[in-house]
């Protein structure tokens, strides 16, 4: 099962016209938290939040409404949401935390809440785990080569940055420039070439760009509190949903995409501990779905 | 009321009643046989069997229901140490402490399961510092966890361990659930723990993802995370090992974690 297991599987978007205009796709992140902040599901949330240099991501956590609507759009390198979580539960005294993560980070807080070695009362406060599609991420320094030196642009004329048909888009106000994907190669985070997880897949509710039209997110439902949460928002109005298309530009795009990550990732995997180096997944040859994010 | 417990801690993320009825049932018969725990303080805070005190919603129930504590400064009366089904060791052993090896060889052969409750007695954490040259005996420098001495079947670590994993590791010991506890096995080998296993296991292995964990997990907030890579604070670092133990590319309990959230 290269999507993981879900309950439900939805092409969405949210229905407030400001989120539309500021979010990366559907703005399901967005009008999740909103939501369950109006609704006191989460008393805030970890977010990327906008940092000191342009495009670089800070975690910050968001107690208001446009606190989370700043850190609005995906950026391509790292913002270690988990390591704000802790500061959320001590010094903002938060119970209920909400966080966006990608799948390495919900990887994170997943293994800290069925072994919480030393991470004290933190566990049972995380209520609402939003995770987001990920095929790979970029140190930086490597985002900057493909803004300055690629596309030849200062970062501060950015104004959204996105990957998709094959493409890396940088837009700015008056021009799109599209680099090959080729010409990203060699500039991912290594650590991403042994992930086999693509969709997020221990996330309370999962969401990305692939397998729905722009403007629209494809959503998962993956845990009885992600239903009920998501459920909940649609109900409210905050977010509208139809049947996820289930053909060659839908489902069955996430699933080749999927596939594809998992089946890289697993050669790595193996030629890696073929060569005896330290990896914490099984090898293909020790596992039954050989595509398992185990 | 095992149930119950299990609720509390996030164990079970659907709990079927039926399953749950006949659960309870079959500790409330097994009751007699409630494990005996020891409790033995070596060169250690007190921290460790404090965060024990801290399931404030559980403790009673477990210590005067699930558990039998035989044995423990602190905690019992009790002055010859007796058989125990489990012994929980806190804190690391001075070499120069004839007192303190006798006790912990004594454990070995009094208890069934010695557990390295702490990162003291799992890893020495911070007195891997000790130099000695202080009153009243000065002589007193060496420390070293306690399965540089005896043979050890699971440690607990952790600056102290929190409230939660102690309680999640009696009751798996309970439960018999040998799968929850395997990497306590597992961690006991890793007595050599320091904030660089960071950088030598993860990030010059290709493995770091920026994820922050580590920095999430330490203790002490010895690391930030710069550029999306730990940066450790050697002078903060007290050795405990929790940065390494909580990073999800150090080991990968996937099948637990499908189950815990009924995945």
């Amino acid at each position: 099962m290269v999507l993981g297991t879900y309950k439900e599987v939805v092409t969405a978007r949210s229905t407030d016209k400001q989120i539309q205009k500021i979010a990366q796709d559907g703005g399901i992140v967005s009008a999740l938290f909103c939501y369950a902040l109006d609704e006191k599901i989460i008393d805030g949330a970890v977010v990327a939040g906008p940092g000191e240099d342009f495009w670089k991501p800070e975690p910050k956590v968001a107690m208001s409404s446009d606190e989370i609507l700043a850190a609005a759009g995906t950026k391509y390198t790292f913002s270690p949401n988990v390591w704000m979580l802790k500061q959320a539960v001590r010094q903002y005294g938060l119970e209920k935390v909400g966080t966006v993560a990608i799948p390495c980070q919900t990887m994170g807080i997943r293994k800290m809440q069925s072994y919480p070695f030393g991470v004290r009362f933190l566990a049972d406060k995380i209520a609402l785990l939003t995770g987001i599609f990920c095929m790979e991420n970029f140190p930086y320094e490597s985002l900057k080569t493909f803004i300055s030196e690629k596309a030849g642009v200062s970062p501060e004329l950015v104004e959204k940055m996105d990957i998709g048909k094959g493409k890396f888009f940088i837009h700015t106000a008056d021009d799109v420039i599209a680099l090959p994907l080729k010409e990203t190669h060699g500039y991912e985070q290594n650590g991403c070439k042994v992930c086999l997880d693509y969709v997020a897949e221990l996330a309370d509710v999962s969401t990305g760009s692939v397998g729905s039209p722009d403007g629209w997110s494809t959503v998962l439902t993956r845990t009885g509190t992600g239903e009920t949460i998501f459920k909940a928002a649609v109900d409210a109005g905050v977010i509208e949903t139809k049947p996820v298309n289930e053909g060659k530009f839908g489902l069955e795009m996430l699933t080749k995409l999927a596939t594809q990550k998992k089946e890289k990732a697993m050669k790595v995997i193996d030629e890696k501990k073929a060569m005896g180096l330290p990896i914490p997944y099984k090898a293909s040859s020790e596992k039954e779905d050989p595509l398992a994010n185990i | 009321m095992l149930a119950r417990i299990k609720q509390f801690l996030g164990m079970e993320a659907k709990p079927e009643e039926v399953a749950s009825k006949q659960e309870v049932e079959k500790v409330a018969e097994e009751e007699k046989t409630r494990p005996r725990i020891g409790y033995i303080h070596l060169s250690g805070c007190t921290g460790d069997v404090m965060s024990l005190t801290e399931n404030y919603d559980i403790l009673a129930e477990l210590l005067t229901d699930m558990v039998e504590i035989v044995y423990g400064q602190t905690l019992a009366d009790v002055w010859e140490m007796p058989e125990m089904d489990l012994a929980l060791v806190e804190g690391s052993v001075c070499l120069q402490d004839e007192h303190s090896i006798h006790e912990l060889m004594e454990v070995r052969e009094k208890a069934g399961l010695v557990v390295a409750f702490g990162s003291c007695a799992a890893t020495g954490c911070f007195t891997r510092y000790s130099r000695g040259g202080q009153q009243a005996q000065p002589s007193h420098e060496s420390f070293v966890p306690i399965a540089d001495l005896i043979k050890v079947d699971c440690a607990i670590p952790g600056c102290p361990p929190s409230p939660e994993i102690i309680a999640k590791t009696v009751v798996a010991v309970i439960n018999g659930d040998m799968d929850y506890l395997q990497p306590m096995m597992d961690l006991v080998g890793y007595t050599e723990a320091c904030g660089c296993d960071l950088q030598k296991k993860v990030v010059n292995q290709s493995l770091c993802i920026g994820c922050g964990t580590c920095a999430m997990a330490c203790q002490t907030r010895a690391i930030t995370m710069t550029n999306g890579r730990p940066e450790v604070n050697c002078d903060r670092c007290v050795k405990c090992g929790i940065c390494y133990i909580q990073c999800p590319r150090s080991w990968w309990p996937a099948e637990r974690i499908n189950k815990d959230l009924g995945l």
